[in-house]
């Protein structure tokens, strides 16, 4: 055998550590080439590996090893040269991947060990979630259970339902042994245990109010524990249980109705509370969680308001009790007024028909007598008569007429007369009875007394005759002057008169009448009485005076009725005293048809506007004169303004109509700002706008405005004055332009 | 003179003012609105409008010398003086002011001058014709008569 440079181990089959050592190369390899490919088969199915890379360059440095560990398995026998090279090869390969990988890992490690901590904190930050989860669950549920309860306790408003159903309700949710609800007493110096859950009727315990462990309770609005051996938690005899439950005490308002105010809330001190008192089962482990004492004091409350909703309903009800008792009430006294009235009105027919019938007769006849032949004494005597009866006929009439005139149904009869006329016929009958009693009576007629006017011809004469008689009646000497004449508008204005407010027009006048006498005077603070009815004053001479006393509270009714107004004037007793009166009567449109009754204008188309009170807003000066001057003319009452500031500052509600002038430059803010200040409509005045554009822009900015009209300057009075009425009438005016 | 004399003058006078344009209907108005209770309102208006229109001519005067005309505040016053004279009824110096406005709205100083030449010259016309007017009124009434506002239909 030739020597050979090859190393011959022989196949010492049967040396056990060769063959160890070549089972266990071939399981490394084995294993070394099945991890990669588990690896792989893993990082395949799951998607979330950030490292292929480092896998790949693992991967190779784990086929390599094998690859090693497989070569060498060819090294235990006879082995050529290649496999030499091939091992080798493989070898240096693998320590390259080692040591790269190695390298690797150095930087990937730290990694990995991060993700680990992250995974850690993740866990205890879902391991928190969970907890704040059920957390919310609870008071979730607690909610539910406040709203559940709400529910029921306001679903009645019967107090003492109210109460046990809280009870109840309380008890079940939060599985109470004993609840108990103490109220305050009338005195308010006690607490009287006045319903609990389990007994059915509680004895009427009463426990003081003023214990130190109820004043804590009621002075703070949180649901607190107190001892379980307080008075007021000492509802059962201790019947030998181990240890009693925890007990939680909770106020509850109490509304008292008089302290209950819209804004502010009543005091503390005035405050009453009742106790509610809640145990927790005896033998249980449980305690007061911080939630169910919310619970607590959520109900609480919510029993506070259904208590007080319960108080005010049987407040209401009781009010409206009474608001129908007293209805029926005035009801009945309404019928009864109303047939009384009815009743005197029948009387009163009645009377004057009795009446009526004799004087008709008198009437009758001294007329009847007066065509006969008589002397001229008889003739005058008869005439008197005639005149006297007829007057009588006129009271007769007018008693049937105060009753009338306070029930408001007087009308008065308006008609064309001659004026002039009237105080001569009235003089005419007071001349005699005057000359009689040698009392000279003047008359004095102002030069501008119109000849003819429209009114009631009949109770003038009536009025002044009324007066003129008292004038004649209490004097015993001295004269008696009448004057009479168109008042002015300073005289029409009195200080004794001072709601009195007249204003002219042109269509009437106001008839200023004063008779003064010399005779006995009255009492300053007797006059005021003058004027009522039955009632007349006791003078020391006043055996004479036997009057029905209704004279001048009839004349004050007349005069009334013609807008006008009558007082008496007098120094003293013996200063004698002097009537005025002011009537406003009618100007005839034209004296040649003063014969015919003349009505007057049905109320459509007013012809004057007394007192309507009107703004005129005009910055030019001409033009706010002229303007000012119509209205007056029309009988407003008119005020100025040069700008929209002064306007805004003057206006107010009493302004009926506010004129403005659309030229200026702030005229349409001012209907702006008009409408701004006066926000409901029928307290805002009417706004117009005098323009002298035609076009349509302006009619456009005046609608948009806001402005209730708008007139086309020039204004004429007639134009002014249908508008007025228009206006006033229908609330809206565009003239077309 | 006698009063029925000077009635009938005052008549003519007022007549012949309307009938040559010096002065309108809204005129007429003002006399109407003028009574018993308000004997003097016609002259306290004219008065008015006489002072009024003197300020307003001297500051359109004055606006238009400047050397940049401020066509807005010339415009002011001539819608001061036209709201003025129509509310009194000087037609004459009424129209002018209407002119006058369309000058100011072309921005044209000329024609702003010629027209405020225009209604100076119409306005002291009017004024001196209100006054003879008014002067002839108070004369009848010193008299002792009135004002015969009703001859004045037409």
């Amino acid at each position: 055998m030739e020597s050979c440079n090859c190393i011959e181990p022989q196949w010492p089959a049967e040396e056990l550590l060769m063959k160890y050592q070549y089972i266990s190369d071939f399981f490394i390899a084995l294993a070394y080439f099945s991890i990669p490919l588990e690896l792989i088969y893993f990082v395949k199915k799951s998607a979330v590996f950030p490292y292929r890379w480092v896998l790949v360059q693992f991967g190779a440095f784990i086929v390599l090893c094998g690859a090693t560990h497989l070569i060498n398995l060819w090294t235990f026998g006879m082995h050529s040269r290649t496999v030499a090279v091939v091992m080798t090869t493989a070898k240096v390969l693998t320590a390259a991947v080692s040591c790269a990988t190695a390298l690797m890992l150095v930087h990937i490690i730290p990694d990995l060990l991060s993700v680990k901590t992250r995974e850690l904190f993740l866990k205890n930050k879902a391991a928190e979630l969970d907890r704040e989860m059920g957390l919310i669950r609870t008071q979730e549920e607690t909610g539910r259970h406040v709203r559940m309860l709400t529910h029921e306790i306001r679903s009645t408003l019967d107090r003492h339902t109210i109460l046990k159903t809280t009870l109840v309700e309380l008890g079940r949710t939060l599985a109470l042994e004993e609840c108990a609800l103490w109220m305050p007493t009338r005195t308010g110096l006690e607490l009287q245990l006045s319903y609990t859950l389990r007994q059915q009727n509680p004895v009427g315990y009463t426990v003081p109010i003023q214990l130190p462990v109820i004043n804590q309770v009621f002075s703070s609005n949180r649901a607190m524990k107190i001892s379980p051996n307080s008075p007021v938690a000492r509802l059962r005899p201790l019947s030998g249980k181990y240890m009693p439950g925890e007990v939680v005490a909770v106020r509850v308002p109490l509304l008292h109705l008089s302290n209950f105010q819209i804004n502010d809330w009543p005091e503390l001190s005035t405050r009453r509370y009742a106790l509610m008192v809640l145990m927790l089962p005896s033998d249980s482990a449980r305690q007061w969680h911080v939630h169910e004492l919310e619970l607590v004091e959520v109900v609480a409350d919510q029993v506070a308001v259904a208590l007080s909703h319960a108080a005010i309903l049987e407040e209401s009800m009781r009010a409206r009790d009474l608001l129908m008792e007293q209805n029926v009430a005035l009801d009945h006294a309404r019928r009864e007024a109303e047939t009384a009235v009815r009743a005197r009105n029948d009387f009163l027919a009645v009377m004057n028909h009795e009446m009526r019938t004799p004087m008709h007769a008198v009437i009758a006849l001294s007329s009847l007598l007066q065509e006969t032949e008589l002397t001229p004494e008889q003739r005058l005597m008869v005439e008197t008569i005639l005149r006297s009866s007829n007057l009588l006929a006129t009271l007769i009439n007018d008693v049937l007429d105060l009753s009338r005139l306070e029930d408001g149904s007087l009308q008065l009869d308006l008609g064309s007369f001659d004026l002039h006329a009237v105080f001569r016929e009235v003089l005419n009958l007071i001349k005699p009875i005057a000359s009689v009693k040698k009392l000279p009576v003047t008359l004095n007629l102002a030069p501008d007394l119109p000849e003819y006017a429209i009114g009631d011809e009949k109770r003038l004469m009536q009025t002044i005759l009324n007066v003129i008689g008292n004038a004649v009646k209490f004097s015993k000497e001295g004269s008696i002057s009448i004057t009479a004449f168109v008042a002015k508008s300073e005289s029409l204005r009195d200080s004794r008169a001072p709601d009195f407010f007249p204003v002219p027009s042109d269509n009437h006048f106001y008839l200023r009448v004063q008779v003064k006498d010399a005779g006995q005077g009255i009492n300053p603070p007797d006059i005021p009485k003058l004027f009522t009815k039955f009632a007349h004053t006791q003078t020391l001479a006043t055996k004479n005076s036997r009057g029905s006393g209704l004279g001048l509270a009839i004349c004050k009714r007349f005069v009334n009725l013609m807008e006008g107004h009558i007082w008496i004037e007098s120094e003293g007793l013996g200063k004698g005293c002097m009537a005025i009166f002011i009537v406003k009567l009618g100007i005839p449109e034209n004296t040649s048809e003063s014969k015919n009754p003349f009505l007057p204008k049905a109320n459509h188309g007013q012809t004057t506007f007394p007192g309507l009170k009107v703004l005129v807003l005009d910055d030019n000066g001409v033009s706010r004169m002229v303007t000012k001057e119509l209205l007056v003319h029309l009988g407003c009452d008119v005020t100025t303004a040069s700008s929209r500031d002064e306007c805004l500052h003057v206006v107010s509600q009493d302004h009926k109509v506010v004129c403005m002038d659309v030229g200026m430059p702030d005229g349409f803010e001012a209907a702006v700002r008009l409408h701004e200040k006066f926000t409901k409509r029928h307290e805002r005045p009417l706004i117009v706008a005098l323009t002298g554009n035609t076009d349509k822009v302006t009619k456009e900015n005046c609608m948009r405005v806001g402005m209730d009209g708008v007139i086309l300057k020039p204004v004429s009075v007639d134009k002014m004055r249908s508008v007025l009425s228009e206006l006033l009438e229908h609330r809206v005016l565009f003239e077309a332009m | 003179m006698e009063v029925v004399q000077m009635q009938r003058a005052w008549v003519e006078y007022t007549k012949s003012l309307f009938r040559e344009g010096f002065l309108d209907a809204q005129f007429q108005q003002l006399q109407l609105l003028q009574d018993e209770s308000n004997p003097d309102f016609v002259a306290e208006v004219v008065s008015l409008f006489f002072e009024d229109s003197e300020r307003l001519l001297s500051d359109l005067t004055f606006a238009l010398e400047q050397q940049s005309v401020d066509f807005k505040k010339v415009d002011a016053h001539v819608h001061q003086l036209k709201g003025s004279s129509s509310s009194i009824g000087a037609q004459r110096v009424k129209n002018d002011c209407i002119a006058f406005r369309s000058f100011c709205e072309e921005q044209n100083v000329e024609g702003c001058q010629r027209c405020l030449q225009q209604v100076k010259q119409d306005y002291s016309l009017v004024k001196s014709k209100l006054e003879a007017l008014i002067r002839l009124e108070q004369q009848i009434v010193a008299a002792g008569g009135s004002i015969p506002m009703e001859e004045l239909s037409f």
